[in-house]
């Protein structure tokens, strides 16, 4: 008996050891489960982090400029000390409303197509159309559009249809009109995939209940199944609406920068997301912090954006 | 005789109804069938231009940018003759090695919380979830100003690969949660019941049992985030800044690169190199759409399993 003992002290006995094993997993589940729960507060960290230093860098600019000549000033002169960027805060407005008229009825209406009318042998083509457009970085977009949009409006502005027909006149390549077009292709892949997924996302009930009652087949999607995906497709517009506000380079590419109130249609023009990527590569001290400040402006306007998809999606999973 | 004809009458006048609306209705159906036709043309050509844009925009890319492939472009150093994008290509290679090496196992761990171990309904899973979806939102742009103030400045890390890598990874983190987290999801539950059963536990599950079976779906998000770092500009400029040299010696970590994508940028601005800008674009172009590709590919392997 007493040798037993020793014996099994001495090697550690199986059931020793089952235990021992027992309460190192028991540590090593606990370990880990730390670790996943602190990966799962890195986003909490990094969105307070980033809040923390663009405010921290950007609201004392704003606040030494003035929060009123800041936000509604209208010449930016960073050689004389003058930061107003509301040209800035309207060429972001103007570029994302442009790329909406563009982007969104090609948008929602191939989003249409795919989901209602396409056959699957069509649909194994326009689908990864689709995603390849979603992957084309927007250095790409931004060289295609200096290269081939901007030039090609150039020359039509110059021919005499524009000149003597559409009366414009001294209008550009780099412009608000080839920005926003630019804009509007790079949106559409957004607004395609969110679309079509809550359009294919209507039971097919409410389409035949529409047949049933004598309605074509296009009358059918487009007063029952549209309005029914209604709250699917605003979010997605809503998105596409984020990442026109936020691009950066494909604008900086083409809308041809002027830091002035946009004059027209055909005349360039520069956003937020602009702003800062042409001036911070050599700005210092206050000019420096005012630009930061755009970003703060560029980064409240997101969250507000955001802030208006989350009530959107809510708004859809209450009906 | 006189029942008979007002009787007569009536049956006219019901009679005449129908017969007074039959061509309305006539009419109406055309003009359905009008509509009908006028939607349908309307979708099929919003599905053509969307088609139509992509080709014209590849095909542009690849017919000016092919013919200006030379063999000097793939010159092993760049000078400012040869403007070659090796070293950026390589560096493109080391920017989204780094950037992946701190995001996956971060988004993975996170996503493997959020499905197999939150408890349902809690606080902090909704925080995660809000600020992730946060994170998504926020463009590159701003992530390239945060870079700057925090790792360039605070940290002191300078214009550096760690810099623009670690600017990355948070920028690629919600993406890698997402799709982990759809992988996750879709591992039936059996699995993991199967795997208690015999003992096994919950960590001991998560990594020989759930882990394995959602790959596919978590390789696929891995590669789509390799095709946002490899096209990024914006979030790199100022934290990564434009060296057009790979980063040599014991503190290459700390060393300024450039990636493909700033260098296909800083090439088209200068405006002096425009043959090689059309070739470095093939380059990018063809790089991204292959990465991709290579997602989508993992991603069907899942759906087929």
């Amino acid at each position: 008996m007493n040798e037993n003992t020793k014996r099994r002290e001495g090697t550690g006995g199986p059931a020793v050891n089952a235990v021992r094993n027992l309460t190192s997993a028991g540590v090593r589940e606990k370990a880990m489960r730390i670790v996943f729960t602190a990966c799962a507060c890195v986003s909490i960290l990094a969105v307070a982090l980033i809040c923390a230093f663009l405010f921290a860098n950007g609201l004392p600019a704003i606040a030494q400029i003035g929060p009123l000549s800041f936000l509604l000033g209208t010449t930016w002169k960073p050689g004389n000390d003058i930061y107003g960027i509301l040209p800035m805060i309207l060429g972001s407005i103007y570029v994302t409303a442009g790329a909406l008229v563009v982007g969104v009825p090609i948008g929602v209406l191939t989003a249409i197509y795919m989901s209602r009318f396409a056959s699957p042998a069509v649909n194994r083509i326009l689908q990864p159309a689709v995603e390849l457009l979603a992957g084309i970085p927007s250095v790409v977009y931004g060289f295609f559009g200096m290269m081939f949009l901007a030039p090609g409006i150039q020359d039509f502005l110059k021919s005499d249809f524009a000149r003597e027909t559409l009366h414009i006149r001294g209008g550009k390549g780099l412009s608000m009109f080839t920005a926003s077009l630019l804009l509007g292709i790079m949106i559409l892949p957004t607004i395609i995939t969110v679309s079509k997924s809550s359009l294919d996302a209507v039971p097919d009930s409410y389409y035949e209940g529409s047949l049933a009652l004598g309605a074509t087949h296009e009358r059918s999607v487009f007063s029952t199944i549209l309005p029914a995906a209604k709250s699917g497709v605003l979010s997605a517009i809503i998105l596409g609406v984020g990442r026109a506000v936020g691009e950066t380079m494909a604008v900086v590419m083409v809308a041809g920068n002027q830091p002035a109130i946009p004059q027209g249609l055909f005349k360039g023009l520069r956003t937020m997301t602009a702003n800062i990527v042409i001036e911070m590569g050599y700005a210092t001290d206050l000019h420096r912090e005012a630009l930061i400040a755009t970003g703060v402006v560029l980064f409240v306007f997101i969250l507000l954006i955001n802030l208006c998809f989350s009530a959107v999606k809510g708004s859809g999973r209450n009906d | 005789m006189t029942e008979n004809a007002a009787a007569g009458t009536s049956s006219a006048m019901t009679r005449a109804k129908p017969l007074m609306v039959l061509p309305k209705n006539g009419r109406n159906r055309t003009a359905a069938r009008v509509k009908a036709a006028i939607l349908r043309w309307l979708v099929r050509l919003a599905a053509f231009a969307t088609t139509a844009v992509l080709v014209l925009l590849i095909g542009y890319i690849l017919v000016k940018g092919i013919p200006n492939l030379k063999p000097s472009l793939f010159a092993w150093e760049y000078t400012s003759d040869n403007v070659s994008l090796v070293p950026a290509l390589i560096n493109t290679v080391l920017m989204t090695a780094l950037s992946l090496l701190i995001a996956t196992p971060l988004g993975v761990f996170a996503a493997i919380y959020l499905v197999e171990y939150a408890p349902r309904g809690s606080k902090l899973v909704k925080l995660v979830r809000l600020t992730t979806e946060t994170l998504q939102g926020i463009p590159s742009i701003v992530y390239g100003l945060f870079g700057m103030l925090f790792f360039v400045n605070k940290l002191g890390w300078r214009l550096s690969l760690l810099s623009g890598a670690f600017t990355l990874a948070i920028m690629v983190l919600p993406l890698i949660m997402r799709t982990t987290e759809e992988a996750l999801l879709a591992v039936p539950d059996s699995y993991r019941e199967g795997s208690f059963g015999l003992g096994a536990g919950k960590l001991r599950t998560v990594f020989s049992i759930v882990l394995p079976s959602a790959m596919p779906g978590i390789l696929s998000g891995v590669i789509l985030a390799t095709g946002r770092i490899v096209g990024e500009t914006a979030a790199l400029l100022y934290t990564a800044g434009s060296v057009a040299a790979v980063p040599a010696g014991k503190d290459f970590l700390f060393d300024s690169t450039r990636t493909l994508a700033v260098h296909m940028y800083l090439l088209s601005s200068e405006g002096l190199h425009v043959p090689e800008a059309y070739g470095t674009a093939v380059v990018l172009l063809v790089l991204v759409l292959g990465i991709n590709a290579l997602s989508s590919f993992a991603a069907k392997k899942l759906m087929k399993k």
